[in-house]
């Protein structure tokens, strides 16, 4: 066999030739034969769509990313998707599977029963651009006027890890949107111009908490990213791919730390009398 | 002639990534109009998926360290064909560029005293990564990302360019489509930064996503710039094989630090065999004496015994699962089984977190019970636009380039780390360059309409074809090609029939037809992007098969010993009419205060991403 | 449909001041401009394929329930106490003569509103009785929405002051906890023992306690209001204490419901005894240990 011919078989493997020749330590592959999966992917622009159904050979591991790669590749080369790393890092594939927002690429299709038609649809949130992709450039707006990070005049660029584990928690997220495509105040109620949603909220929890960050956002807070709105029903920490406690560590915090200076009569005759 | 939007800037980036990101601030600071061109949405680039950290001698943990060390690392891992002053420079403001991280908001991983905390990796001689977590890249891109977008740059996301126009010899601008809409976009500027990363997806099995297919060193070459050392593509020993959906993914060196060991299909412990004689003595005798290193490691103790033979170098370990699956030993799926579930499962937990959900979630193998299917997978491009190591500029007047896209930092092969530090370092220095070339120019060079018209019509065309294949299926072939010609291991006879493939896929691709309509149409995308593979394909086989000799990441089996007369030239690729000419050009020699260096500590040091 | 057709992100354009002076909103983006999908789809509207309904429907069962049979207990106005056993819906037991109705009421409005502002009871009855969503992607019933802005629901702000009262009952509670310990022979002398009351009483107020303990207030104003820890007086200690209520904190749904379950199960339990309908089960006596110390009893009845 040529050299190249085995590097082909490390790079080019996939079931066939080469899974045959050697037998040990297979890892029950029989199990997962040859089924199909249906999937059901809207197909649209602005001006309409539908659901259209493709019929998708599993194969082990496989994920729903895969599968609409796999009918890119076969069936619709004009589907268009947004993907990048593969690997629940980049946050680009976001979508509605079965009705749930979720990553692609991180959704396998083993945890679907066999047989059950999964429907793939675009985050419902945002302005659809085609198929499974929409313009989620509103975000890239918000985040722009979030008044950006500026050290205290004078401090010391020195702290202890335990200053940061809790901003390092935030600052873990990978932009996705699906937090912002699930809560309800941008998705149902349309409120993009009044509050900024979750994913700002993390950014700016993770700006209010860095141990030297000078600037005050808690007017920034209540007034133009509108913390008021959020009802705390914690849709965006249960679709957090990261993992990130939204809610309870970020956004309730800071709505804490808006009532410091809005809404505690004590405090605020505290700062009346010391004039802090 | 169709429509198309025009935007004016003077100075152009097209790459938002770590290298784009940071040209582009620079650039801005020195208050040129910058618009920033990325194909993903912002903060989406590669350098996201960055694990590992960025090197940088802060000598934070190791006061020992300092930039000349740094620099003879890099050297020595790139087998001294690394551009010397490249690596000074990385070597010596990689430091600062860490720092700045730091001053615009990055939350780096603490020292108990306060500090940045650094991590030792392969071929550093200290500890020198600064990280955070296992996410350094994310933490790198969102604060570059944050501090742009305060600063005053335009960012086109979504955006390809596919053409970049001159001048009588100088930049003019580019042609770009929006994805979103597929109209053109034209570029009025002064200067361009490259900043468009790897070419990873000419192969099918690679850690790298749908954006590197080598757009920016197509663009460079067209222009009439030079690519350096294409033969040098970093295959990674480790990536996950099975199952197909995660074939390529990165399974970190660390597995193996921690104790992962490497088996055949038989169930035999094969690394001892393919330990080179002169390194033999490094590396554990036995089972008994590679466990009892383990062992040692584990408690953080000082031990007798030398490390297992699985910690060999990275073209040593490629080599070694190479042989074993032409030998027909191995597994299913044509890779070799990395196992460390010997070892306890609150320990593999502990201190390989992401790698255990990176299995449990995208392959369900739990690797604290079942060995992982490990093989090599493509994974950095140390080839690229050769550039001017002070200000990144390109041999075209007006083009400059920066990150992986550019050449000559890394060499013959890249250390862990450094290629997040070689983004903000050259970054900055292209960014600098740019702006300061584009202040010089009074006139913004003039493009022709016909350059123009010509170019929407080369991309229109897929549509107009009644009939043709899919750009899918000449993607697949190329990938074939790529993937059993000009892997890992080369070989005269494959790197000629790669080139004649190649020949006949630039046909191919050249009559795709593509279905529906302009609107976010990928297959469109693919069918440009072909192109733009096919000429880094082109220029990885031909420099590939005049380096005749095995040296950093470029291994041929016919030519497996070091060349003397090659270690002291690059080859380098060149437009020449419609074609490619590709020759050795020689290396720039080190200044004798560097050499000195060397002299004083002999001892070579190992290799790794 | 977006507003910005060039699809360019300018960052000249506009940044907030970094103290905002007045309302400004969010994105400087006219209403309805990014409208998706998901905008005004009717309730219950969802490709959800699970059993969604299930949870928002279980709450409303549950805290529906549970409040019922509070009303109920609290405008009984009697059978609330058992002997050493006092239920926690009348504690601290005070009956001024002018007060017209239960005397639970003047009392109850602590926990109910301690509770009614808690960030976990909002997220659970803004689902279950508002369905302001009823369950993540779900469709809602009504377009208007205000959230936590403005009157009645910016009142949900002073969930700390409620903490603080609820705290000073706490003392009250873990008085009656002591209580439930000290029986009364028929000749007066008393003695300590544990009988089911006793239990029901000490479980309930644990529990109020873990939950009091993981409120979302205190974790703030104990350390997560600090930006450094390890700039701040007092850092190291309030970090410590920070983190550990933190742990507390990631249950506090948990202590919500139980500790809910516990204080009306402890109630009712007072009640049902009172009533003559339970028989209250002695486990343990220790009978001469006040022999030696009537005092003590003295002074803790
Ligand atoms: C899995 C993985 C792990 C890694 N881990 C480490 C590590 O631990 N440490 C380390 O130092 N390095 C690591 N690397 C390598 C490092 O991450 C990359 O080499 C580096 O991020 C490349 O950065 P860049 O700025 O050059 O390009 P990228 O970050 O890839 O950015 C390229 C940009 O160019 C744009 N672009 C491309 N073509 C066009 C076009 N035609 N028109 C417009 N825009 C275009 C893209 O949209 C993108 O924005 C890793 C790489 C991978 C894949
Ligand atoms: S908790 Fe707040 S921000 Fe999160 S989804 Fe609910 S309303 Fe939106
Ligand atoms: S916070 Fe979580 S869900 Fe929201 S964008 Fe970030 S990673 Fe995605
Ligand atoms: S592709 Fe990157 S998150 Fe799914
Ligand atoms: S948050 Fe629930 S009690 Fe304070």
């Amino acid at each position: 066999m040529s050299a190249g011919a085995v590097a082909g078989a490390i790079a080019g493997a996939t079931a066939g030739a080469a899974a045959a020749a050697a037998g040990a330590r297979v890892k029950a592959e029989a199990t997962t034969a040859k089924r199909e999966a249906v999937l059901r992917v809207y197909r649209g622009d602005a001006s309409g769509g539908q659901e259209v159904e493709y019929q998708v050979p599993v194969e082990t591991g496989m994920v729903v990313l895969d599968a609409i790669h796999w009918i890119q590749a076969h069936q619709a080369p004009d589907l268009a998707v947004r993907w990048n790393c593969k690997a629940a890092k980049c946050g680009s594939c976001s979508a509605e599977v079965n009705g749930k927002p979720a990553l692609m690429c991180k959704s396998r299709m083993e945890r679907f029963a066999p047989g059950e038609p999964i429907v793939v649809r675009p985050m419902k949130t945002f302005p659809i651009i085609r198929d499974l992709v929409t313009d989620v450039s509103w975000n890239f707006e918000v985040n722009q006027r979030i008044p950006p990070f500026q050290p205290r005049a004078g401090a010391e660029w020195k702290w202890q890890q335990h200053d940061v584990d809790r901003a390092q928690e935030f600052r873990k997220c990978i932009e996705c949107f699906l937090c912002q495509d699930v809560c309800h105040v941008l998705r149902s109620h349309e409120l993009k111009h009044q509050f900024a949603g979750p994913r700002f909220l993390v950014r700016i929890a993770g700006l209010e908490m860095h141990p030297i960050d000078g600037v005050d956002r808690t007017p920034f807070l209540k007034d133009s990213a509108g913390i008021g709105f959020c009802n705390i029903t914690k849709c965006c920490t249960e679709v957090c791919p990261e993992d990130i406690h939204i809610t309870d560590n970020a956004i309730i915090p800071l709505k804490e730390r808006v009532v410091d200076r809005f809404y505690d009569p004590v405090q605020m005759v505290w700062r009346a009398i010391t004039g802090k | 002639m169709e429509p198309f939007d025009t935007h004016e800037h003077e100075v152009l980036v097209i790459g938002a990534g770590g290298a784009g990101l940071r040209a582009a601030i620079e650039a801005s600071a020195m208050g040129c109009s910058v618009g920033l061109v990325t194909k993903s949405l912002l903060g989406k680039a590669h350098t996201v998926m960055a694990e590992g950290g960025i090197a940088a001698a802060l000598a934070h943990l190791d006061p020992q360290d300092g930039w000349q060390t740094h620099f003879q690392d890099t050297m020595k891992g790139g087998s001294f064909l690394n551009h010397w002053r490249m690596a000074q420079l990385h070597a010596q403001e990689s430091p600062d560029r860490v720092r700045e991280l730091e001053q615009w908001g990055a939350l780096f991983d603490r020292t108990p005293d306060g500090r940045i905390l650094q991590r030792a990796f392969g071929g550093h001689t200290w500890k020198r990564l600064a990280h955070v977590g296992d996410r350094t890249g994310l933490e790198m891109i969102r604060t570059l990302q944050d501090r742009g977008v305060h600063q005053g740059l335009d960012v086109y996301m979504e955006f390809t360019v596919t053409k970049l126009f001159t001048d009588g010899g100088r930049i003019a601008g580019a042609l770009a489509y929006r994805r979103d809409t597929g109209r053109f976009v034209l570029f009025r500027c002064k200067a361009i930064v490259i900043a468009t990363g790897g070419v990873g997806k000419a192969y099918q099995v690679t850690s790298n996503s749908w954006e590197y297919t080598g757009d920016g060193q197509t663009l460079a070459f067209e222009a009439g710039a030079e690519l350096i050392d294409m033969e040098f593509l970093q295959f990674h020993p480790t990536g996950m094989v099975w199952p197909p959906g995660v074939m390529g993914l990165l399974v970190t060196e660390g597995v193996r630090g921690e104790g992962g060991i490497l088996r055949n299909s038989k169930g035999e412990r094969f690394m001892w065999k393919y330990l080179p004689e002169a390194r033999r003595h490094e590396y554990a005798a036995d089972e008994a004496e590679a466990r009892a290193w383990l062992d040692a490691a584990v408690e953080g103790q000082q031990t007798e015994a030398r490390r297992p033979p699985e910690l060999s170098t990275r073209d040593n370990v490629s080599r070694a699962i190479y042989t074993e699956v032409r030998e027909g030993r191995g597994t299913p799926h044509g890779g070799a089984f990395l196992d460390i579930s010997y070892m306890p499962a609150e320990r593999i937990k502990k201190k390989l977190p992401s790698m255990y959900h990176q299995f449990k979630e995208l392959a369900d193998v739990d690797i604290t019970a079942t060995p992982m299917e490990v093989g090599p997978t493509t994974h950095y491009m140390m080839g690229g636009v050769r550039v001017e190591p002070d200000t990144g500029a390109a041999t075209v007047p007006g083009l400059f380039a920066a990150g992986e896209a550019s050449a000559g930092m890394h060499g013959a092969n890249r250390l862990g780390g450094n290629s997040l530090s070689d983004l903000v370092v050259f970054g900055r220095r292209a960014g600098a360059g740019a702006a300061y070339y584009a202040k010089g120019l009074t006139a913004t060079p003039r493009i022709p309409d016909a350059e123009i018209e010509a170019e929407m019509r080369g991309l229109l065309s897929p549509f107009e074809r009644a009939s043709g294949e899919s750009p899918y299926e000449v993607h697949r072939a190329l990938q074939e090609c790529m993937g059993t010609n000009v892997g890992i291991f080369r070989i005269e006879k494959d790197l000629e029939t790669a080139l004649a493939t190649l020949a006949t896929l630039k046909q191919r691709a050249a009559r795709v037809r593509v279905e529906g309509g302009r609107t976010y149409n990928p297959g469109w995308h693919l069918a440009r992007d072909l192109r733009n593979m096919l000429v880094v394909s082109e220029a990885i086989t031909r420099s590939a098969l005049l380096r005749k000799e095995s040296r950093g990441a470029h291994s041929r089996l016919d030519y497996t010993g070091l060349d003397p007369a090659l270690g002291k030239v690059n080859m380098c690729a060149k437009r020449s009419g419609d074609g490619m000419q590709v020759g050795p050009t020689p290396l720039p020699e080190m200044p004798a205060e560097l050499k000195a260096l060397f002299d004083a500590a002999p001892q070579p040091a190992g290799k790794a991403t | 449909m977006s507003p910005e057709p060039q699809r360019k992100l300018s960052s000249s354009a506009g940044v907030a001041p970094a103290a905002a002076p007045s309302y400004r909103p969010a994105t400087c983006t006219p209403p309805g401009a990014w409208r998706g999908a998901g905008y005004g789809q009717p309730f219950g509207a969802t490709e959800r394929t699970d059993t969604w309904w299930l949870m928002p429907l279980a709450q409303a069962l549950g805290l529906g329930l549970l409040g019922l049979y509070a009303t109920w207990a609290a405008f009984q106005g009697a059978h609330y106490e058992f002997g050493n056993y006092l239920s926690p819906f009348y504690s601290p037991l005070l009956k001024p003569a002018w007060w017209p109705i239960s005397p639970a009421f003047l009392i109850l409005w602590i926990p109910a509103g301690f509770r009614g502002t808690c960030y976990y009871y909002r997220k659970a009855y803004y689902r279950a009785f508002f369905a302001d969503p009823s369950a993540c992607a779900v469709g809602e019933p009504r377009k208007g929405y205000r959230g936590e802005v403005g009157f009645p629901w910016a009142i949900q702000n002073l969930h700390r002051y409620f903490m603080y009262f609820a705290s000073i009952l706490l003392v009250f509670l873990w008085w009656d906890v002591i209580r439930a310990f000290i029986f009364t022979d028929p000749d007066g002398s008393h003695y300590l023992a544990i009988g089911g009351g006793t239990l029901a009483i000490l479980a309930s107020n644990a529990l109020l306690t873990m939950y009091s303990l993981s409120c979302h207030s205190l974790r703030h104003l104990v350390g997560g209001k600090l930006d450094c820890f390890s700039c701040a007086v007092a850092g190291g200690p309030r970090h410590g204490a920070w983190s550990r209520l933190s742990a507390l904190n990631a249950h506090h749904m948990g202590y919500a419901w139980w500790s809910l379950f516990a204080v009306c199960f402890a109630d009712f339990y007072v009640r049902m005894c009172s009533m003559g309908v339970f028989h209250d089960p002695m486990f343990v006596t220790f009978r001469h240990l006040f022999d030696y110390a009537p005092k003590i009893s003295h002074f803790l009845l």
